[in-house]
Parts: C-alpha cells; structure tokens; sequence
C-alpha cells in the first residue's frame, strides 16, 4: 500500500477541477472550451488514480484497505474515517469510468451555461466516490444526501419540457427517505457510542431495534433503488434529466439503494432482514414483472429504459437478500452490468436525440440503412440488457436466480419471466428505432456515429463484454467481503437464540 | 449606619458598557446633528458592538453570581451573548446603507438597537425571574421602536403597533406567571426556586399553571406557534434591516433565556414542562414548514420558515439535559449566520432604486448575478438541511439530542417537516438557476462593501462549517454543560 493518502485523492480531486473551472476568465468561447477540456482531464486523472486502487488491492482480503482515519469531532466520536472492500472497490471504478465518459457525451449536446454544468458533474463524482469510501455513518450521509444538489440543478438546468415537476420530485422523493435513515444513524450512535460503521457492523444490535432501524434504511435505501411502488420519481427524472444526467442516475445513483442493502442492511441487521426477506422478494417480483409489462407499453425511449431498471434492480434486492453467496454475487454483478448496460442504452438514446431531439420511439425507424455502426452498438448493449449469455448482463441474472433457486423456487419463477418480457421489450423498442423503412427525411439525413460517440461506447462494449466472457476478475476481488458478511450472518444467526434468553 | 457593599460589577461589565456607550453615542449625535451623525454613530455602535464581544470573550467561564443573586455570568452566558451580539453587528452594517437609501437614516436607530441589545445580555444573564422580566422589557420596548422605525410609511408604523400591543399582551401573561411562581413557591431567584422545587415530590398546580404562563411569554418571543401570529406582518412591514435583526439577535436571547429557565430553576419539573415544549415544537415545525408554501413575499417566507427554525431549536429544549441544550446551541450559532447571510441578499434586491420582495423577483438570478445567486442558494440548501451545508448539521444536534432522550415521535415529525419545507427553500434555488430572468431585469449593482464583505462571511461559514465544526461543536458543549454542573 502506498503511503499516499489515495482514497481521499480519488474522492476530492474533482473538487480541484472544480476550483480550476471556478477561477476561469475570459471569453464565453474560451472558458467553455477550457472547462470542458479541465472537466474532462479531471475525471481522466480520478479514473487512472481509481485503477491505482484495483491494482493495489489485496484480493485476499476481507478488511477494509487503503483505510484512512482522522479527528473531525473528537468528542462524539465521529471521525473522518474511510476504505474501502471488494464491494465498494467496484463502485469506485464505475463512478470514476462513467464521469470522464458523461464529460464527453455532454461535449456537443450541452451548449448552455457549460462551466457550471462541468462544476456539476465533477462535484457529483466527489460525492458519488465518497458514499462509496465512507466508513462513518455522518460522512457516509453527508455525500448520500449532497448528491440532490448536484443532481438535482442537472435536472433542473439542463433538462427538457417537464424538467422542474421531474426535478422537484426528484429531490423531495429520495429526501424523505433519506431523512428517515438520518433518524436510524443516531439511533446506532446512542446505541454503539459512535458512529462508524465498521464498528456498528460487528455490533449486535437487539432484535426490536433491529426492525425499527431495518424499517429506517429500508424507506431510504427503497426510494433510491427504486422498489416498487416508490419507483414513480424515476421515469420522470430520466425522461427531463440531460443524456449525462440519465447515465450518472442509471448508473450510480440507482446503485445506492443496493449498496446501502449489502452494507448495512444485510450484514448489521441480520435478523430484521430474515425477517423482512419475504416482503423484499414480493416486492421485487412485482417490480419485475410490473415495470416490464408497463415498459411494454412506452411511447418513449427514455422511459422505456427507466421502467426497465427499475425491473432490472428487481433482480439485485432479490439477489441481495437471498443470503445466499451466489445471490448476492449474482446482485453485485448485475448492479455493475446494468450501470454500464443502462448507462450506454442512455447514452445511445442520446446519440438519436442529438441530431433529431425528439424521444417518442414513434418518429424513428430504419435507422439500420444509414447507421449501421450505430445499429451495431445498440443492438449489443439491448442484447446485454436482456442478459444474452456472453455478456455482463447474463452473469448478473443468472447468478442471483441461482441464489433465488436455493431458497425459494417460486420467487426464482416469478423472477425468470422477468428475463423472458425484457427480451420482449427490448427487442419490441430495437425493432421501432433500428429496422423497418425510412419514413421521414430528416431520419435519412441522419448521420452515423462519429469519432468521439465510438471513442465512448468502445470501452463500454469494452467491459460489458469482460464482465460476461470473464467475470472471475470481477468476482474474485468481492469475494472475501461477501464471504465475510454471509459468516456474519450466520454467527448472528447462530448468537441469536442465547442473546434473547439471556435477556429475560 | 453601615454602607452596603458594592456589587462585583466586573461580570456585568460588556452590559454596563453597553449601556454607557449608547448613552454616549446618543448624545454625540444630539451634539452633531442628525444630518452628519447617523452614519458616524452607526459605525461606532458596530466598534461597541465588536469590543463588547471580545469583553464578553475574555469572560472566563467560571460561574458568578453577583448585584444580589440576581445577575449571574457562566460558560453558558458567554456562547448565548457573543451569538446576540454578533447577530447585533452584523444587522447594523446590513442597515446603514439602507437606511441612508430609504432616507430613514437616523442616529437613533444604532442607539435603540445597543439599547435592546444590552436588554438582550441582561436576558442571558437573568438569574431571577425580575431579572429576566427587566432584560426581556429593555429589549421589546427598543424593539417597537426600530418596528416602526420607517415613520411615514402606514406598513412600518403597524407593525411597530402590532408588534407593541401583541408584546404587551405577552408581557402581561408572563407577569401574572412569574407572580404565580412567585406565590406558589416563594421566591423569584432561580437558585432559591431550584433547591425549592428539588425537595417536593409533586409541585402544587398553580406552580404548573404559573410555569404555563411563563412558557407562553416566552413562546411569544420566539414566535412560537400558536403565539406566532405577529410575527409575519411584523417581519413584512418592519424596514429590511429591523428583519433581519429581528429574525435574529432577539430570536437567540430569548430562547437563550428560555433554556436557562427551564433547565434551571424548573429542571426537577422535567416531565410537567417537555408536554408543552413537545407541543408548540411541533405545531411551530408544522405552521413553519406548511404556512411558508404559498408565500409569494420573501420576508413573510423567512418569518415562517423562523417559526420552523425554532420549532427545530426547542426539540432540543423539550430533551432538556446537556445534549439538548448544546443542539440547541448549535442551532442557534448556525441559524444566525443562515439568516444574516440571507437578509444580506433580500437588502440586496433593489431594482431601479427601490426595494422588490416578491420571490418572482430572484427569477434567473443564476444569469444576471451569479455569486449572489450561488450565495442564496447555499442558504436556502443550509436552511432545508442539506448536507454538507452547515444547516445540516444544526439539525443533527437537535435530533440527536432528540432520539437520546427518547423523543422519537418528535424526531420523526421533525424530519417529515424539514422534508416539506425543503420544497420552498429549493423553490428559490429553482427560481434562480431554472427560470428566465425576470421581467425587471437584473438587480441594482454597488450593493455595498460591507454588505458583500457581510454576504462573502455568512457563506463561507455556512458553505465551509463541515471542514472545521469543532469551534462551535465544543464551544456549545463547554455552554450547555455550565447549565447541568456535576
């Protein structure tokens, strides 16, 4: 391990672009140009730094690495603290590809107001990378809910036609749930004496609380998944956000939820997630089969793909709370393969929008006789959306049915039909956009991908293709942590029985 | 015939001092005439204001009690006094320019607000119940003046009115319960009135329904619902610069003098007491959050989101030990540079030489002044709680202090609240960044150095309070534990 405090590089390093981009002067021309080109060296620097931490990872290990401490308020016990595991190490790395990739996208397509536009990505990644590192309940929560600011001025700047409604239901949904977990944190702080989290995981937490504070981490972590029926934000948001803002949603923003899942919820409460297990498998298996029949019926390309995740993160909460090793590999996989999945499926969204900035599915067709790189692109990812084998989305529904199979066949059923109707929309939305005739002019005048559009989606195709040819270099890194919280649950398991009879 | 002894008047000297130089001040501009002194007695008031805050500063925190038992100076009394008179300073720079521009430029104005100012301290310091009922009267009856300070204007004059016979009413109530407390338990002194109530199981019911009453003078300083009422036509029809030290010195004096009642002499009454805290807590964070939505005026918003804000504070209060009144505390250091920094930017939104205060009016801010518009949004995210503005953390203390003491039901509403009256703080964000400029165009340019120099302060410290919190983290903790010894 270097000696070099990487973590909070990686973290607040965009900060310093944002700081660059704040004392820019000079023309309007000028200073867009160089914000652009400072955002975008700027993420390129965290990504590469971001890959120092893959390499040096011990992969053998299940304690947090690269772990750094210091006083922030020494009297209650609340410390700067972070690291970071085979879980989170992932997470890093998404966050840190897909910004560098969102700076390039919005390259031509945002022409308004661009400096302040960069400074909002860039603060978005400290934020996103910062959940993912924290290793203290107050700092965890702080990037948690400072990513709405950000978020929520994309939204709101930058988006389209309904931005404000999609904006304000954007920020007050993930809020209030949100707020309710801050009453849970402090909660475990009277209840542990502090507020790290790696203490409060190996603490035994009495099993009445345990269902209170499940409830708590439940109603925030559920809103940003999103579970039915709390997914209505969703499809809002991603249909107003700008192409960028829908890839950092997708892609990281829904990932919270299952993060929050596996780090908390899981391994700290165990017996509240037994307990509550049967409630996120019924939801789940609604969202799935749901959302995907009511993807079927979408008029429009954005909110087609929004409905798809939300039944796509229905196979992660199963995935998650099976308990199981296969299953929540299977969860941590599929959440990986659907921000890089839905991600792209975004941004390829955004390639049409760009030259015809319409979203209603409708107005294409035949795109295949003009753009056949494009058709190309698009048709692989819609193949790994609906988890065609060979590709990252496979792995992930695959190995979370396995774990579903093993504890309940009936929820791995229900879950399976859920992979049959995606390829049923997906396909049904491929076959609008891409095949038939050319009907209007303006489709015809369309032009194919271009230098910088391949230059993005080739390392996409790049890792989709990795992640479902080879998952091992994926999987073998996360798997001492998942290894660890299954041994964790099963000594509660076990402790359990003696903790509730000494306490009569 | 023996001559009595002189008090220790040391501890009361950021008090005595204040007092004399408002005298001084007031005949330097007598002296001077009211054409050349306004702005020169207005500066000097700020250089007393800033030598009483290092007086008080280099106050030890021991505690002393002197002139009789009545007046006493603590760790607690230390942190309460710096917040009022920083809250003080900060309004009388934010009025100068306004006044001259309103031609309500008086020298007046400086000395009624170093009048009520050392109210305020003597407020803090109170440690009997005339103590208090003295601080509390020095304090409104310099109030109703500033009010209505803005003379020939009929919204300013009524609500100095308002505010007069409400205030009165207030005083009255709080009176008859300080009389009550007085009959029923034998003393006014809060030493004598704290050993009293240790020794007795039950307290005798007129003590409670003193105690009542007592509560509701205070309620009403605060602008707590349901005594909230004055609160919005006052905050509207008062000049910019009396809101914005109305929205705070008087706020944190009162409810600084509110903690030290209840916690002191009332402490053993614990669980008679927290019912009623419980419940104008709540009312105040519902009315707050609900009654500001429909505002289009931005000074009737900030009335009621201060009724949120102290709705807020007193969850601290209603857990009533050390941790509570150190969030409270806190609340109160975060909430004044909040709301200075915001008053700084409504005294700010002038267009064509005169005051606009229709939220409409921030309408594309983000276009046509940028850093005024980053700096408002930092406030308004800091006022709904959004991490990592310094709001937050005002609300962690208090809901920590909450779920400590058992007050779940509390903390929850005081959650669910803060969720909604987010909407109308982000409304202004939404306002500045996502709207077209407003049909007026941009604002007045030159809205003062000092007015910026206010602006620049409020907002780092708001913006940057996460990086380094342990000043005020442990200044409030050093505060609230002079008031719980042992």
């Amino acid at each position: 391990m270097s000696s070099w405090p990487l973590l909070s590089l990686v973290t607040f390093l965009p900060l310093l672009g944002v700081a660059l981009i704040l004392i820019l002067r000079g023309d309007e021309a000028a200073t867009t140009r160089n914000a652009r080109w400072i955002a975008l060296w700027t993420s390129l620097v965290v990504m590469a730094l971001s890959f120092v931490l893959w390499a040096d990872f011990d992969t053998n290990s299940a304690n947090f690495q690269f772990v750094e401490q210091g006083v922030w308020l020494p009297g209650l016990h609340i410390a700067y603290h972070m690291g970071i595991d085979g879980i989170s190490l992932f997470f890093v790395l998404l966050s840190t590809i897909l910004t560098p990739i969102c700076v390039v996208a919005s390259w031509t397509a945002i022409t308004r107001r661009v400096k302040e536009y960069m400074i909002a990505f860039l603060v978005l990644e400290t934020f996103m990378v910062g959940i993912f590192c924290a290793l203290d309940f107050i700092i965890f929560y702080m990037f948690f809910e400072g990513v709405l600011i950000p978020m929520f001025l994309i939204i709101g700047v930058w988006g389209h036609g309904r931005r404000v409604y999609a904006a304000f239901k954007f920020f007050l949904y993930t809020l209030l749930g949100s707020v309710v977990m801050l009453l849970a944190i402090l909660a475990i702080y009277f209840q542990t004496g502090t507020t790290d989290i790696v203490t409060a995981l190996n603490h035994n937490f009495p099993p009445a609380l345990q269902t209170w504070l499940w409830l708590a981490f439940f109603a925030s972590f559920a809103v940003k998944v999103p579970m039915w029926p709390v997914h209505t934000w969703l499809p809002d948001a991603h249909v107003e956000a700008p192409t960028a803002g829908s890839v950092i949603l997708a892609g990281i923003l829904l990932k919270l939820g299952g993060y929050g899942f596996i780090r908390f919820s899981l391994p700290m409460l165990p017996d509240a997630s037994a307990l509550f297990a049967p409630l996120i498998y019924t939801l789940s298996v609604v969202a799935i089969i749901y959302t995907s029949l009511v993807a079927l019926a979408q008029q429009d390309m954005k909110k087609l793909i929004a409905y798809s995740s939300v039944a796509h993160m229905g196979f992660v909460t199963i995935g998650i709370f099976t308990g199981t090793p296969e299953g929540m590999q299977g969860a941590m996989i599929q959440m990986l393969s659907h921000g890089i999945v839905s991600a792209a499926l975004f941004l390829c969204v955004g390639v049409v929008y760009d030259r015809l900035h319409t979203l209603e599915i409708a107005r294409y067709g035949g795109l295949v006789h003009n753009m056949p790189k494009y058709a190309f692109v698009f048709m692989l990812f819609t193949l790994a959306s609906m988890g065609l084998p060979g590709t990252s989305g496979f792995v992930g529904e695959f190995l979370s049915m396995i774990g579903a199979f093993k504890i309940n066949t009936w929820v791995a059923f229900l879950g399976t039909t859920g992979t049959i109707l995606s390829a049923c929309y997906m396909l049904y939305l491929y076959r609008r956009i891409i095949f038939g005739t050319i009907t209007h002019d303006d489709l015809r005048a369309m032009l194919d991908l271009n230098r910088r559009e391949v230059a993005i989606f080739a390392p996409m195709i790049a890792i989709v293709l990795w992640m479902g040819i080879y998952p091992s270099s994926f999987l073998h890194p996360m798997q001492p942590a998942i290894t660890h919280i299954i041994q964790h649950i099963e000594a509660a398991r076990q402790t359990a029985p003696d903790t509730s009879l000494a306490s009569r | 015939m023996p001559i009595a002894p002189l008090p220790n008047l040391l501890a009361a000297l950021p008090e005595i001092f204040l007092a004399v130089a408002a005298m001084a001040l007031l005949i330097l501009g007598v002296f001077q005439g009211e054409a050349r002194a306004a702005k020169e007695v207005s500066w000097l008031s700020v250089v007393v204001l800033v030598v009483a805050i290092f007086m008080v500063g280099a106050q030890n925190g021991v505690r002393h009690v002197t002139l009789a038992g009545m007046f006493i100076t603590d760790g607690y009394s230390i942190f309460a006094k710096i917040l009022v008179l920083i809250g003080s300073a900060f309004s009388l720079i934010l009025s100068i320019r306004y006044n001259e521009r309103e031609n309500i430029s008086r020298f007046e104005f400086p000395v009624l607000v170093l009048l009520s100012t050392t109210g305020m301290l003597m407020m803090i310091s109170a440690n009997d119940l005339l103590a208090l009922y003295l601080g509390l009267e020095l304090q409104s009856l310099a109030l109703y003046i500033v009010a209505s300070f803005d003379r020939d204007s009929a919204r300013s004059s009524e609500a100095g009115l308002k505010y007069f016979v409400l205030g009165a009413l207030a005083s009255g109530m709080m009176l008859f319960g300080i009389s009550m407390i007085y009959g029923f338990a034998g003393s006014t002194g809060f030493d004598t009135l704290a050993a009293h109530l240790g020794g007795q199981a039950t307290p005798s019911a007129g003590l409670v329904v003193g105690i009542v009453f007592l509560i509701v003078g205070m309620a009403f300083k605060i602008s707590a619902v349901p005594f909230h009422m004055w609160t919005p036509d006052v905050y509207e029809g008062a000049p910019t610069p009396v809101t914005a030290f109305f929205s705070v010195a008087p706020k944190i004096a009162a409810m600084a003098l509110f903690v030290r009642v209840m916690v002191g002499p009332f402490h053993t009454l614990l669980f008679e007491w927290r019912q009623v805290i419980w419940a104008i807590a709540v009312a105040s964070m519902i009315l707050g959050a609900l009654a500001a939505i429909n505002q289009r005026n931005i000074k009737r918003l900030m009335a009621y989101s201060s009724i949120g804000h102290m709705g807020y504070a007193l969850i601290g209060l209603a857990a009533g030990n050390a941790i509570g009144v150190r969030g409270v505390l806190i609340y109160l250091a975060i909430y004044l540079f909040m709301n200075v920094g915001t008053f700084a930017v409504i005294l700010s939104m002038r267009r064509g030489g005169k005051m606009v205060e229709g939220i409409e009016d921030l309408a594309g801010l983000s276009r046509t002044q940028p850093a005024m518009a980053l700096a408002l949004g930092i406030f308004m995210f800091s006022l709904a709680g959004i991490p990592p503005m310094a709001g937050f953390f005002a609300k962690l203390y208090v809901f920590m202090a909450a779920i400590d003491s058992g007050l779940n039901v509390l903390a929850v509403i005081g959650v669910v609240t803060s969720v909604v009256s987010a909407y109308y703080y982000v409304r202004i964000v939404k306002l500045m960044y996502f709207d077209e400029p407003a049909a007026g165009g941009a604002f007045d340019r030159h809205i003062g150095v000092e007015v910026n120099a206010v602006l620049m302060v409020a907002s780092i410290i708001i913006m940057f309070f996460f990086l380094y919190p342990a000043p005020v983290v442990a200044g409030a903790e050093a505060a609230s534990a002079a008031l719980f010894p042992g």
